[in-house]
């Protein structure tokens, strides 16, 4: 019956619900904040002349490239090995490893950033840890600048990047790595070769993840960074909430956005969705 | 010499025994087939030739050579996989010039040698092609090149038919046939398929629930099995169950109930009168005959260029028989016999 339903009206009339709340929620408001962007009193464009022409306006949106570059790059790395872990445990390992990646995605953001406030903070336990043992003589500035952004965001998105690599890893037929071994190839010549090239449409869908999401965060670089890190989100919500000057904040979303949609451009011919969709 | 020798290896999972221990030669530059049903234990024998699995217990000799221990990558031997295993991100000529790579062949020699592969299983031209846009038989054979361009000391292959429609294998199986005799080399060949193993192989291994059950070439296996499990696997056949009358070593008679004379035949090793056995007449051994047993056509299959003739007998008993198109009997009764010098008697295999 619901089938029959489902078929009749097919998959475009499935997504209609979803589509008028987007609508509604998410499409007039940017619409209005396109509007709003366009309405300051000295001139329409000003806002976006001020926003690419100030030097520390252009110095918060290298730095906020920096810092998506960067949580990008570390997620990746650290990611990847995991991930291959994570497709080679046995099973009942397998099950400890997702949960270990699974579980912090349920945590709430700010909860797992006022933690990292903690254990980094001048006599927190990570300090006292490096001290102790020796590595440092004196505690590190881990809090408040961009070590802590870095730590405390890579944290958080890492789980983005290691799903996309699992699954494309797991999708690589063991018989090729057995084929490539067959052949003489060493285990180090297999993995360049065989296993990491079939495996980079996850590494870059994975990559994307962590590269967009990286761009427009907000609650983690606001808590842990400091006033010499600002990234392009906290500089909207600097202009919202502090300076009330509502075209600014605007014109500022409009270029986050329209980098978003420039990189997802570019990025289309490398990331797969399908590589997400069609886990086996 | 022998250039493969299995002494004595097995494998176990846990409690679970893939592979009893055996024992198997494979003489230099022959075509050995390992025929089995699933679970036989043919594709855990290949693995251990390969190296892909570690056997429980005894040795593996290629040459004379102990590679028990020795790596995969190491053992120089040539796959191919069921699935074919071709990397998908690289075109013809780089799958086939891998192992070369591999080994640090030059350049020049690389692509001379892929050059030469490509044209042994014809695929001149298709050098630049990306996998993908391969048929499943222009796969298969990408996959034979890129296991042969190594000279591996011995090639294996794993039922690398099986995804192929049945023209298409019938073809192929000749052209693998042609080129093993063209230029012979140590092959390990892994099928289900009985004609697959008759049509290609210097011998059979006959394997069941992980034992080799018989070895020898596909004439032998036919004619002379070693049990009723053998028998059937090779070829159509009938088994008539009975008690061993009498046996001489090398001739038997069999008691049918039912009949009205014991079955004589040629007498498999294992028997002793009194034992039931069974008597495997070929169906196209049984003939019409004068005078013979009275027997009754009851279905008639047409395959072509051969008639099946199911025939009850005055007792019950079934047989088929196979003629020739045009030269079956019509009506539907009919009075039979057979040769007796084409008749095994075979222990049952329970």
């Amino acid at each position: 019956m619901l089938d029959r339903l489902a078929g009749r009206l097919g998959p475009a009339a499935l997504l209609l619900p979803a589509v008028a709340l987007l609508a509604v929620v998410f499409v007039l408001p940017l619409l209005r904040l396109l509007e709003l962007s366009f309405s300051d009193p000295a001139g329409a464009a000003t806002p976006y002349v001020e926003l690419l022409h100030d030097p520390i306006y252009r110095k918060v949106f290298a730095a906020t490239a920096w810092v998506a570059v960067a949580v990008t790059a570390i997620t990746v790395l650290l990611g990847y090995p995991f991930a291959l872990a994570l497709a080679r445990a046995p099973l009942r390992w397998r099950v400890i490893l997702f949960a270990c990646v699974l579980t912090p995605l349920w945590i709430s953001v700010l909860v797992r950033t006022f933690s990292w406030m903690l254990l980094l903070e001048t006599n927190g336990p990570v300090n006292r840890l490096l001290v102790a043992g020796g590595i440092v003589e004196r505690p590190l500035a881990l809090l408040f600048n961009q070590t802590g952004v870095l730590i405390g965001m890579v944290h958080v998105l890492l789980p983005y990047a290691v799903l996309p690599i699992y699954a494309a890893l797991v999708r690589v037929d063991p018989a090729l790595l057995r084929a490539s071994e067959g052949l003489g190839a060493s285990p180090a010549r297999t993995f360049l070769r065989v296993l990491l090239p079939l495996s980079m449409p996850g590494v870059a869908t994975g990559g994307a993840f962590v590269f967009l999401l990286s761009l427009g965060f907000f609650i983690t670089p606001a808590l842990l960074g400091g006033a010499s890190s600002i990234t392009l989100s906290m500089l909207i919500d600097g202009f919202v909430n502090e300076r009330l000057v509502w075209p600014l904040a605007a014109a500022a979303s409009m270029i986050l956005l329209a980098a978003t949609l420039a990189f997802l451009a570019m990025a289309a011919r490398f990331v797969a969705p399908a590589a997400v969709a069609e886990v086996r | 010499m022998s250039a493969v020798r299995f002494a004595g290896i097995g494998k176990s999972f846990g409690a679970f025994t893939a592979l009893h221990p055996t024992d198997l030669d494979v003489a230099d530059g022959e075509f050995l087939t390992l025929l089995g049903p699933s679970g036989s234990g043919k594709t855990t024998l290949l693995n251990i030739c390969a190296g892909y699995l570690p056997p429980s217990r005894g040795r593996l000799l290629v040459g004379e050579r102990d590679v028990t221990a020795t790596p995969a990558r190491r053992r120089n031997m040539g796959m191919v996989f069921q699935s074919y295993a071709l990397f998908p991100h690289m075109d013809v000529h780089e799958n086939v010039a891998y192992g070369l790579r591999v080994r640090r062949v030059p350049a020049s020699e690389i692509a001379r040698r892929v050059a030469e592969a490509l044209r042994v299983v014809r695929l001149e031209g298709f050098a630049r092609r990306a996998i993908r846009a391969l048929s499943g038989g222009q796969q298969q054979r990408v996959a034979l090149a890129r296991a042969l361009v190594i000279e591996p000391d011995v090639l294996l292959m794993d039922e690398p038919l099986g995804a192929l429609d049945r023209q298409l294998r019938k073809e192929v199986q000749l052209e693998i046939r042609r080129m093993h005799l063209a230029r012979p080399r140590t092959t390990l060949y892994v099928t289900h398929d009985q004609e697959e193993a008759l049509v290609m192989s210097d011998r059979v291994a006959v394997m069941r629930a992980g034992s080799v059950v018989q070895v020898g070439t596909g004439r032998a296996l036919y004619d002379r099995p070693a049990d009723a499990f053998v028998a059937r696997f090779l070829g159509e056949s009938n088994l008539v169950a009975g008690t061993v009358a009498a046996t001489d070593g090398t001739t038997a008679t069999l008691t049918v109930p039912g009949l009205p004379h014991a079955i004589a035949g040629s007498a498999a090793s294992g028997l002793a009168a009194g034992a039931r056995a069974v008597a495997l007449i070929r169906p196209e051994t049984v003939r019409p005959e004068a005078g013979g047993l009275p027997a009754r056509i009851v279905e008639r299959v047409h395959l072509g260029e051969i008639v099946a003739l199911r025939l009850v007998l005055g007792n019950g008993l079934e047989l088929w028989c196979r003629r020739l198109a045009g030269t079956d009997p019509a009506g539907e009764g009919i009075e039979i016999g057979w040769d007796p010098a084409s008749v095994s008697i075979l222990p049952d295999a329970a």
